[in-house]
Order: C-alpha cells, then sequence, then structure tokens
C-alpha cells in the first residue's frame, strides 16, 4: 500500500471541517446562553417569565440536549473529519452522505430547539425528542456511520491509530444506546409511550444515559486527544500498549457502570452493586487515559507557557481525571446517598462538561482552524483570555455546586435532639442555595463570554487576508504513526 | 516499533476491530438489562391510572417536572421520615415513560398524593409562592387555561393498552374523565374555586393525587 509524499498534499475536505467548525460555536453559544438563563431561573424564579415556553421544565431540556448532541456532537464531528482524513490519507469516502450528515444534524437540532420549548417531549433525560426526529437522528446517524467505515474501507494506510478506534466505539455505541432506549409506541405524531415500564424503562434509560456519556463525551474525545494532542505538542503518544489496555478496558467497562444512576431505587440489589464495582473498576482505564493524555506531554510542558492550544488540553486532560475519580466515589452507596439529588450531580456533570469536553474542544478548535481556513490565529492573546475566562468560570461554577450539594445533602438529613428531622420544610433546604446560584450563574456567564471570544477569534481568523498557510507539519505527521 | 499482535490482529483488520467493539459493548448492558424481563412484578393492589390521570402525568411530562422533583423515595431514614414510606418496583408498574428524576429542586412527590387537599394544587399550581413561602417553583397559570381534549387522551390509553395497561376494550374515555373531573370540580367548589372539568389543571390534580397512594395502602404497616 504506498502512502502519498508528505509535500503533495492529499485532496482532504476542509470544507465539511469548517462547517461543523461553525455549528459548533454557534449551537456551543445558543446552548450555554440557555444554560445561563436556566441558572438564572434557579437564582431568580420571576426569570421564568410565566410563559410556557420559558419555563424551566421545557427549557434545561434544551440545554442539555444542545450542548451534548449540538454543541459536543458537532464539535467531534468535525475532530473527527479532520483527522481522519489525514489519518487513513484519504478523503471521505462520500462527499454526498458528510453533507447528508451536516445539513441532516443541524436540522435536527433546529427541529429540537423548536419542540423543546413547546413541550413536545419524551420524557426520559437526555432523550427528549419525540420520535419522528429520533428516526431522523437514527438515518442521519447511519449515513454518518456509512461515511465513517466507507473511509476506512478505502484508506491508504493500513493500520488503525488509536484515535479511529475510539470514534468507532462512538459510533457503534451511540446506534446502539439510541435505537435500544428510545423503541417505543407512537400515540400521536408528538407523542409515545416507551415499550419498557417502570424500572426497566429507568434501567435502560441510565444505561443509554449513562454511556451517551460515556460514548459521546468521552470516548471520542479521548480519541481526539490522541491525535490533537500530539500534533499540537509535537510529541509522539507516551505509551501504545497503555493505549491498547485502556481502550478495551474503557469499552467494556463503561457499559456496566447505568446502574449507578439508580443506588437505593427500586432497582434489584444486585444489579446496584454490579453497577457500583463496575464504576469504581472505571477509575482505571479513565486515569489510564489521562496518564496516556498527561505523559505525552513529558518534555514539553515549556511550550504550556505560551501555547494557548496546549494549555486548553492539559486542562482539559486535568477535569478529565478529576471527574473520573469523583465518578466513582459518587458511585459509591453511602457517598451517594448524600450526594444524590443534589446540585453535587450538576457539580460533577460540569466538571466533565465545561472542563474536559469544552475545554479539549476549543483547544482542538484553536488548532484546526488556522489549517483549514489557511490563515495563521487571528489573536494568540485572545485565545489565552478565553482559558482563563472559561478557567474561572468552571473553578466557580464547580466549587458553588459542590457546597450547595453537600449543604442540602447534609440538610436534607439533618436530625435534631428528638429525632425529628431539623429542616422538615422542604424550602428551607431550597434558600439557603440562593447565594450559589448566583455563583454558578457568574461562572456559566463567565464562561459564555469565554466562548464568544473564541468565536469572534476564529471568525476573524477566517476573514482575514489569505497568508502563507498554516500547512500540516511533516514531524508531527510522523508523530501519530500515521 | 516492532509491529505488535495488536496492530496485526486488529489494527489492519477493520472490520474485525469493530465486531470485537461491538461484544466488548453489548456484554454489560446484556446482562444487567435482560434479567428485568424475566422477573415478573406483583401489580396486585396497584391501579393503572385512570384517563384522566393519564392526561395530568402526560402534561407532566410535557412541562418537565422530572427535571425538578423525584418520584423515588430511597430506604434511608431520613428520606421516609420526610416523605413516606419507600418505593417498591412493582408501583412503577404502569409508568411509560418512568419518572423518578435525577434532581430534587422541589421535593420528592413520591407520596403526594392524598397529602394536600385539591385547593391547595390548584392554588400552588397557579402561584407556587401562595401555598409555600419561599418555593422558586415557577407559576403555571396556563394549566388553568388550557383544556383537555378526550380524543387525545383517547389516543394515549389506546396506546398504553396496546404495551400492557389492563384498560377495559370498551372504557368510555370521554365519560370516565367527565365522572372523575367532575369529582375534582366539586370538591374545589367546596373550597370556593370554581373552575371547568375539562381544564389541564384538572387533570393535573387528578393525577398528583394517584401518585403514591396504592403504595402507601399497600405497605402502611412498614416504614
Amino acid at each position: 500500500m504506498e502512502s502519498p509524499p508528505l509535500l503533495l498534499r492529499p485532496d482532504y475536505d476542509n470544507v465539511i471541517v469548517k462547517r461543523f467548525i461553525i455549528a459548533t460555536l454557534l449551537w456551543g453559544i445558543v446552548g450555554m446562553l440557555v444554560g445561563v438563563i436556566i441558572a438564572l431561573q434557579l437564582a431568580y424564579w420571576p426569570a421564568n417569565l410565566g410563559l410556557p415556553w420559558t419555563s424551566f421544565g421545557r427549557l434545561r431540556p434544551l440545554h442539555t440536549n444542545a450542548v451534548i448532541f449540538a454543541f459536543t456532537g458537532n464539535a467531534l464531528f468535525s475532530g473527527i473529519y479532520y483527522s481522519m482524513q489525514r489519518l487513513l490519507k484519504v478523503r471521505m469516502w462520500s462527499d454526498k452522505l458528510s453533507a447528508v450528515h451536516f445539513w441532516g444534524w443541524q436540522a435536527i437540532i433546529v427541529s429540537a430547539a423548536v419542540t423543546l420549548p413547546l413541550g413536545y417531549t419524551e420524557g426520559k433525560e437526555y432523550a427528549e425528542l419525540i420520535w419522528p426526529i429520533d428516526l431522523a437522528i437514527a438515518v442521519v446517524w447511519l449515513a454518518f456511520a456509512a461515511n465513517f467505515f466507507g473511509t476506512i474501507a478505502i484508506r491508504k494506510v493500513k493500520h488503525l491509530y488509536v484515535a479511529i478506534w475510539f470514534y468507532m466505539s462512538m459510533v457503534i455505541t451511540i446506534t446502539v444506546l439510541h435505537v435500544v432506549n428510545n423503541l417505543a409506541l407512537p400515540a400521536t405524531l408528538t407523542r409515545s409511550y416507551p415499550i419498557y415500564a417502570g424500572m426497566t424503562d429507568a434501567l435502560v434509560q441510565w444505561w443509554y444515559g449513562h454511556n451517551a456519556v460515556g460514548f459521546l463525551l468521552t470516548t471520542p474525545i479521548l480519541g481526539l486527544m490522541y491525535y490533537f494532542l500530539p500534533k499540537a505538542a509535537n510529541k509522539p503518544v507516551y505509551s501504545y500498549r497503555l493505549s491498547i489496555i485502556h481502550f478495551w478496558a474503557l469499552v467494556f467497562l463503561y457499559i456496566w457502570a447505568g446502574p449507578h444512576h439508580l443506588l437505593y431505587s427500586a432497582l434489584p440489589d444486585w444489579a446496584q452493586t454490579v453497577g457500583m464495582v463496575f464504576s469504581l473498576a472505571l477509575l482505571a482505564p479513565s486515569w489510564g487515559g489521562m496518564l496516556n493524555g498527561l505523559l505525552t506531554l513529558r518534555g514539553a510542558w515549556g511550550q504550556l507557557r505560551e501555547d494557548p492550544i496546549l494549555k486548553f488540553f492539559v486542562s482539559g486532560i486535568t477535569f478529565y481525571g478529576m471527574s473520573t475519580f469523583e465518578g466513582p466515589m459518587m458511585s459509591i452507596r453511602s457517598v451517594n446517598a448524600l450526594s444524590h439529588y443534589t446540585d453535587w450531580t450538576i457539580a460533577h456533570v460540569h466538571s466533565g462538561a465545561l472542563g474536559w469536553v469544552g475545554m479539549s474542544v476549543f483547544g482542538m478548535l484553536y488548532y484546526m482552524a488556522p489549517r483549514v481556513w489557511e490563515r495563521p490565529l487571528h489573536s494568540v492573546s485572545l485565545a489565552t483570555t478565553h482559558f482563563w475566562l472559561a478557567s474561572t468560570g468552571i473553578v466557580l461554577y464547580i466549587v458553588a455546586m459542590w457546597t450547595a450539594g453537600v449543604t442540602q445533602g447534609l440538610m436534607w438529613r439533618a436530625l435534631d435532639e428528638s429525632g425529628l428531622l431539623q429542616y422538615p420544610n422542604f424550602v428551607d433546604t431550597v434558600k439557603v442555595l440562593n447565594p450559589f446560584y448566583w455563583i454558578r450563574f457568574t461562572g456559566g456567564t463567565l464562561y459564555l463570554v469565554g466562548v464568544c471570544v473564541c468565536a469572534w477569534n476564529l471568525y476573524k481568523t477566517a476573514r482575514s487576508p489569505a497568508a502563507p498557510a498554516v500547512t500540516e507539519n511533516p514531524e508531527a505527521t510522523a508523530v501519530v504513526g500515521a | 516499533m516492532a509491529e505488535s499482535w495488536h496492530r496485526t490482529a486488529l489494527e489492519h483488520r477493520s472490520a474485525l476491530f469493530a465486531g470485537l467493539t461491538t461484544v466488548a459493548i453489548s456484554i454489560g448492558g446484556i446482562v444487567e438489562i435482560a434479567p428485568m424481563f424475566m422477573t415478573p412484578l406483583d401489580t396486585t393492589g396497584i391501579t393503572p391510572y385512570t384517563p384522566l390521570e393519564v392526561a395530568g402525568r402526560d402534561i407532566y411530562i410535557r412541562e418537565g417536572c422530572y427535571n425538578c422533583h423525584s418520584q423515588m423515595v430511597r430506604p434511608l431514614h431520613a428520606e421516609t421520615l420526610r416523605y413516606g414510606t419507600w418505593s417498591r418496583a412493582n408501583e412503577y408498574a404502569f409508568d411509560r415513560p418512568f419518572q423518578l428524576g435525577s434532581r430534587r429542586i422541589g421535593p420528592d412527590l413520591m407520596r403526594v398524593g392524598g397529602k394536600y387537599p385539591d385547593a391547595w394544587h390548584f392554588e400552588h399550581m397557579r402561584d407556587p409562592r401562595s401555598t409555600s413561602p419561599g418555593s422558586i417553583m415557577p407559576s403555571y397559570s396556563w394549566l388553568h387555561e388550557n383544556r383537555v381534549d378526550p380524543a387525545d387522551v383517547q389516543a394515549s390509553v389506546n396506546a398504553l393498552r396496546t404495551l400492557g395497561s389492563p384498560y377495559p376494550a370498551d372504557l368510555d374515555v370521554a365519560a370516565a374523565m367527565a365522572t372523575q373531573a367532575a369529582g375534582i370540580t366539586t370538591r374545589l367548589a367546596s373550597a370556593k374555586i370554581q373552575t371547568d372539568p375539562d381544564r389541564e389543571i384538572v387533570a393535573m390534580i387528578a393525577y398528583l393525587q394517584h401518585m403514591g397512594l396504592d403504595g402507601k395502602n399497600l405497605y402502611k404497616d412498614q416504614p
């Protein structure tokens, strides 16, 4: 199998990458703006505006769906289309399928943004979209899968680099999760009932929910890390063997951990225990990935001072390590007894979403944008500003939510001397959270401002006059062994 | 680097790689979920939702109540003190979709049925702070305006019956709704609240008053 000479650039499809980058920023701003709005609603209830379509219960699913499927989804696709063409030394198999994927995905997002505020929902977290949209997701996802495996089939590089393994695990697992969790009988065009009932429905949903985190927000981002971090640092991945071990361990173990969302519930005890044990075991492969990422930077730490891309990646990987330590801890029954149903969970989710996913995505965008638009980044100092805005925002957010969560959890269980509830009026345990809700609102706003700075920076980059292109670094190409 | 076994055996064979990945991600789900279908629930004493309650539950789902309210009392001391007896699996037998929730921005609702009079719910949904000072819940005043269409509820009941909820084949959905709604509006009237029986708030009250009642009766002798 011959590979093209390095100096002759293969005809990669950069247009699809640019489209997904633009969509990432656009939906990122929308999704996080809705997040800031619902954060405000918790701090100041009149912000619900007294209208059905602006009330918290309808907007919160819009926030979660937008940041998971619109922001992260588009970001993953941009990075996957960019890196897999370069890793496999071939243009995407079908430009038509790429276009179907892009426009189909955006149409799904728009339909979600319309239906959710109108109250059309299936009422299952992170799987709220109604059945016609679910069908559309399946079709568009399969178009992506066909393009993905088609490109692998025509690859000009014989082996599959580790990034591709992680992408593949996403393509396969999300297909299975989406189909199984959404099996339902339609009653009307906008309403359906799941074929599962009660605790079975709950288990299927959290098997889905936890692994949507696993295979949409974790494994593909790890894949992107394996491509973009060595590229940005110009260092080969620390350990090939570690990547093999932690890949297989992660994809095997992750799928078992769903029941940790149902501890102390009416789910059979054995299933709860299995979920807890596998959640604890997940710590090992998770930290395997974190270590492989951080140790890739051995000898390159000095670059961190100058390079915002590496700042974002290192911070993202560090948050990954933190939240994959926190997650297993929260899966221990006695810890979960305190943390469950409180803002501690919200803190945990956002250290993963804002920290791991967000920071990694921004590092990747700052790496890709100058290369696909073939212009130097408009402003390195603005990118650094974005980094500090995001970091400050995350810290405010997480610390406020940790404190709120532990505070409320302790108040719920506090007993007075006579053995009665110390705070029998639930509202008392809500009022006390108000200052933390304002701090969270502030942190989220800072993070959103950072994303706007990023969008402006990349817009100016794309619009700047043509300059000497930032080409592929042949040395770095060798770094990922492709 | 010398070619490792992983590279030659798997990375060179994408179909095999994809197949093994599929196996790896399937095992856990099958082991955990399949037994749920092999353990039948004892639904003695658990009543399916009436048509009016189905309508109320659909509104509960539409408004995203599960984003702030759980429906699961854990078998923990402080929890049973606050809410009542803990939740059993059979109590959820007719819940499609399940509404356990994941965050209590407001209190758990598993045992809310029968806890307050209908009039309390009517006022609370219109202005939560009138009954619960300090509450951060939005007002749901549109429930007092919107009307429920029995034909729409009929479609839901048909689907739920197909899925296994034991509704009689000759169930007159509209009549059943009217009868139950009349009971609620009568109780509201005795609290000097006038409302039409086909308003969404009436269906919502019907659902809320059903919640957890069967379990409360079945397990009244247990903590």
